[in-house]
């Protein structure tokens, strides 16, 4: 009887031990920074619980400590979570340093190349580009674009008063110097209305983020990405009209812009206090939002304008999804990543007002007219480029802001060759620390 | 519960005894009893062993060596353990080991235009705040030193500022600063005067707020000194028809100056390492203090090792000044 006894304890609680690991395991914890998205993200992963039982937490984190806490967790080799939706140019780090679990086989056997949007896979899955290893699941597609006040540019005074001053009609603006002109026209301090909205602050990504939508439609862009080479490329003509056009920008916005992000920006809609306003496209929900937005009736969007010599790019925003290196759950992760990709998933995504990065569904007519701004995104997630990806991006950012920010937002003394020839000096000095550049 | 049983004990004596007194000499009731009380008698006595008062010695030990634990497992050992990575390439994003690059960080960080340049920014700051501080809080310790009506509300209400986070602090006086809608530039009926954006104006309006918020903290500690100062002496001064300044300055400012000294320390070494006020406040590199600077080096670029030898150079610039601050604060007492 007692040996009887014992094996039955023993037998009690080895299914005890396995049903507490299984019920460890059935829990995964996504990382993602404050926002709307990741409310979205949630109400799609209790969905997966539904149907798996598997429960998906996404927990967040302002925007302003997203990196830190981010980083400091993987510094510390931490399984708090299991996945992370990381930001573009964290894709560097992440996957050099070991944070990131490699989902090359993974976006092979699905043949993500080709399900997901090509910026979207070139900018939030492959490091480094080109390469044809990847290390996450585009997840969030994002770029920046524009609002305007729908009812100033229909207005028929305004109208005549525009065609009368610029001799052709207002409109939504179709490139950088329409931009310009309009800025200027809707620019009357004494009203208290002004012309546009940029972003400015300098405290994370935000003037690089606005700059770029100039730059890289002026036909400009950073550098090589693949030799580093950077002189010629920043400081080159194309991008010195660039920061001419991005600094002009500037004297049209509210006084005291010099510390705006896209809270600042949907603000400035929201209070009426713009005609257009620069934002990411994930920031516009909000704009449609009566409650949020008093004039979101007359609220409308256009995708960045094109620059003179016709290119039209944007500004990158949005993220990829990746499985964190020291999570205890990685089969589980994989499987809930699996799920994610199946077109039924994304097109559920999309319709709770994530940005999905799936090829079939932003060609879908159902998604480009479901909400004033889809198809400008659609439009914009073609056209899109990003800032460097390499684990170094963070001290590249910060030069770019010590050297723009005073151009843009300061006394405007330092011509924009001389600030962008500081810039690419700088860069090149960090990519030879790094022996990027020889 | 302890308790119980020391009760029971009590309890079982009280009752042994009473009986006792009841019963007939040489009886083997008697006998019986006589026995509990020795039992009683023994319990007790064990109780008064085990009672015995903790030593001074253990008292001692009980509080110091949690302290001292303490002290090395969250102050001796990070500022150690962040001494080495100053001398090393280590980057805290990353899983590698850093290599040992010896006095580099140092080396560069002095050589460095932008560091220094955030050294003259805070040097500016806190010169500007901390004048600021003293004037405002000694000019309210004055006003409050005599006798008037709601005396203890007023100092109340004056002392609200600093009891306020910084954060919260500054983000409403974002507002206050603000060009479009902000009270200070209505009611100073300076139109749409840009205070955070202005690159020559954003320090000082960091310095202003911080003016605000730490004079109230000037002002407690030279009331304490203003109420110290004996009385006889104003009376003497009137006596000899002193004036209102010579008896300022020859009486009041010198019985309170080391009181002073210390408020000045004290808001030196805060003003020194102000971070989130300047980093809410304003975004102008004519405002990046050296903590600001600090910070992005460390948890933005992840430059362990360079940020750990930036914060050492730090810590040896608030121990140089306040050891001249002390240095002068002893003499001022031996007066």
């Amino acid at each position: 009887m007692k040996r009887q006894g014992l094996r039955a304890a023993l037998l009690g609680l080895t299914i005890l031990a396995a049903s507490s690991t299984s019920s460890i395991a059935a829990e995964l914890t996504i990382l993602w920074a404050e926002w709307d998205p990741a409310n979205y993200l949630q109400e799609l992963v209790n969905k997966y619980e539904k149907e798996t039982g598997v429960k998906v937490t996404v927990e967040t984190t302002p925007w302003a400590d997203f990196q830190t806490k981010a980083f400091t967790e993987f510094n510390s080799q931490g399984d708090a979570y299991d996945l992370v939706v990381g930001d573009s140019q964290w894709l560097g780090a992440g996957s050099t340093a070991g944070h990131y679990v490699d989902l090359t086989d993974f976006f092979n056997e699905n043949k993500l190349s080709e399900v997901m949007a090509p910026a979207t896979v070139a900018a939030y899955s492959e490091y480094p580009q080109k390469s044809g290893k990847y290390w996450a699941v585009p997840l969030e597609g994002d770029a920046v674009g524009w609002s305007y006040r729908k009812d100033w540019f229909e207005d028929p005074k305004e109208k005549a008063a525009f065609q009368a001053k610029y001799g052709y009609p207002l409109a939504p603006p179709k490139d950088w110097r329409q931009l310009r002109d309009t800025a200027e026209f809707f620019h009357r301090p004494d009203e208290k209305r002004y012309g546009v909205a940029i972003y400015t602050d300098n405290s994370y990504d935000a003037m690089a983020m606005g700059f770029e939508n100039a730059l890289f439609s002026f036909g400009g862009d950073l550098g090589d990405p693949v030799s580093y080479k950077v002189d010629g490329y920043i400081n080159s003509d194309k991008a010195v009209a660039a920061l001419d056009a991005y600094r002009d920008l500037y004297r049209f916005t509210p006084p005291g812009w010099a510390k705006s992000f896209f809270v600042e920006n949907n603000q400035a809609m929201a209070e009426g206090l713009t005609a257009m306003s620069m934002n990411y496209f994930a920031f516009f929900p909000a704009l449609l939002n009566t409650s949020s937005n008093p004039n979101a009736k007359v609220t409308g969007f256009f995708a960045n304008p094109a620059g003179p010599g016709g290119d039209r790019f944007a500004a990158l925003g949005g993220q990829g999804i990746s499985i964190v290196s020291y999570s205890k759950n990685q089969e589980e992760a994989l499987k809930f990543l699996k799920w994610f990709i199946r077109d039924e998933t994304q097109k559920q995504w999309a319709a709770l007002g994530g940005y999905t990065c799936s090829k079939a569904v932003l060609q879908s007519a159902e998604f480009q007219n479901a909400t004033p701004y889809n198809r400008a995104f659609y439009e914009t997630m073609f056209t899109v480029k990003d800032f460097w990806a390499v684990p170094e991006y963070a001290e590249l950012l910060q030069q770019l802001n010590q050297r723009l920010y005073p151009a843009i937002v300061g006394d405007g003394k330092v011509s924009s060759k001389d600030v962008l020839n500081s810039l690419a000096s700088d860069w090149e000095g960090t990519f030879r620390k790094y022996g990027r550049l020889q | 519960m302890p308790a119980a049983p020391a009760a029971r004990q009590t309890w079982q004596k009280r009752s042994s005894v009473s009986v006792a007194w009841k019963l007939r000499p040489g009886s083997a009731a008697a006998r019986r009893s006589a026995l509990t009380i020795a039992t009683v008698s023994q319990l007790a006595s064990d109780d008064a062993t085990r009672r015995r008062p903790i030593s001074d010695l253990a008292i001692r030990n009980m509080f110091i060596i949690p302290t001292i634990a303490f002290l090395i497992v969250f102050n001796i050992f990070p500022l150690l353990y962040s001494l080495y990575y100053s001398f090393t390439d280590f980057r805290a994003s990353t899983n590698a080991a850093g290599s040992f690059v010896g006095l580099q960080n140092y080396r560069e960080l002095l050589a460095d235009p932008l560091v220094w340049s955030n050294f003259t920014i805070t040097a500016t700051y806190v010169l500007v705040s901390v004048t600021g501080q003293v004037l405002v809080g000694f000019g309210m310790a004055m006003l409050l030193n005599r006798d008037i009506p709601g005396k203890g509300l007023l100092t109340t209400l004056l002392l609200l500022p600093m009891m306020l986070s910084m954060s919260v602090v500054g983000l409403f006086w974002r507002l206050l600063y603000d060009p479009s809608f902000g009270v200070i530039n209505h009611a100073l009926g300076l139109g749409s005067f840009e205070w955070l954006a202005d690159p020559q104006v954003a320090l000082y309006a960091v310095a202003i707020t911080d003016i605000w918020m730490w004079s109230p903290f000037v002002m407690l500690l030279s009331l304490a000194g203003l109420s110290a100062v004996p009385k006889h002496l104003y009376e003497a001064a009137a006596i000899d028809r002193a004036g209102p300044v010579y008896t300022f300055f020859r009486i009041t400012l010198p019985l309170v100056a080391p009181i002073l000294m210390i408020a000045i320390i004290f808001r030196t070494m805060e003003a020194f390492k102000t971070f989130d006020l300047a980093y809410i406040l304003t975004s102008q590199p004519t405002a990046e203090l050296i903590s600001i600077r600090l910070f992005r080096m460390a948890f933005q670029e992840w430059q362990t090792g360079r940020s750990c030898a930036l914060a050492y150079i730090m810590l040896i610039v608030v121990l140089a000044v306040t050891n001249i601050y002390v240095k002068y604060l002893n003499k001022v007492k031996e007066r």
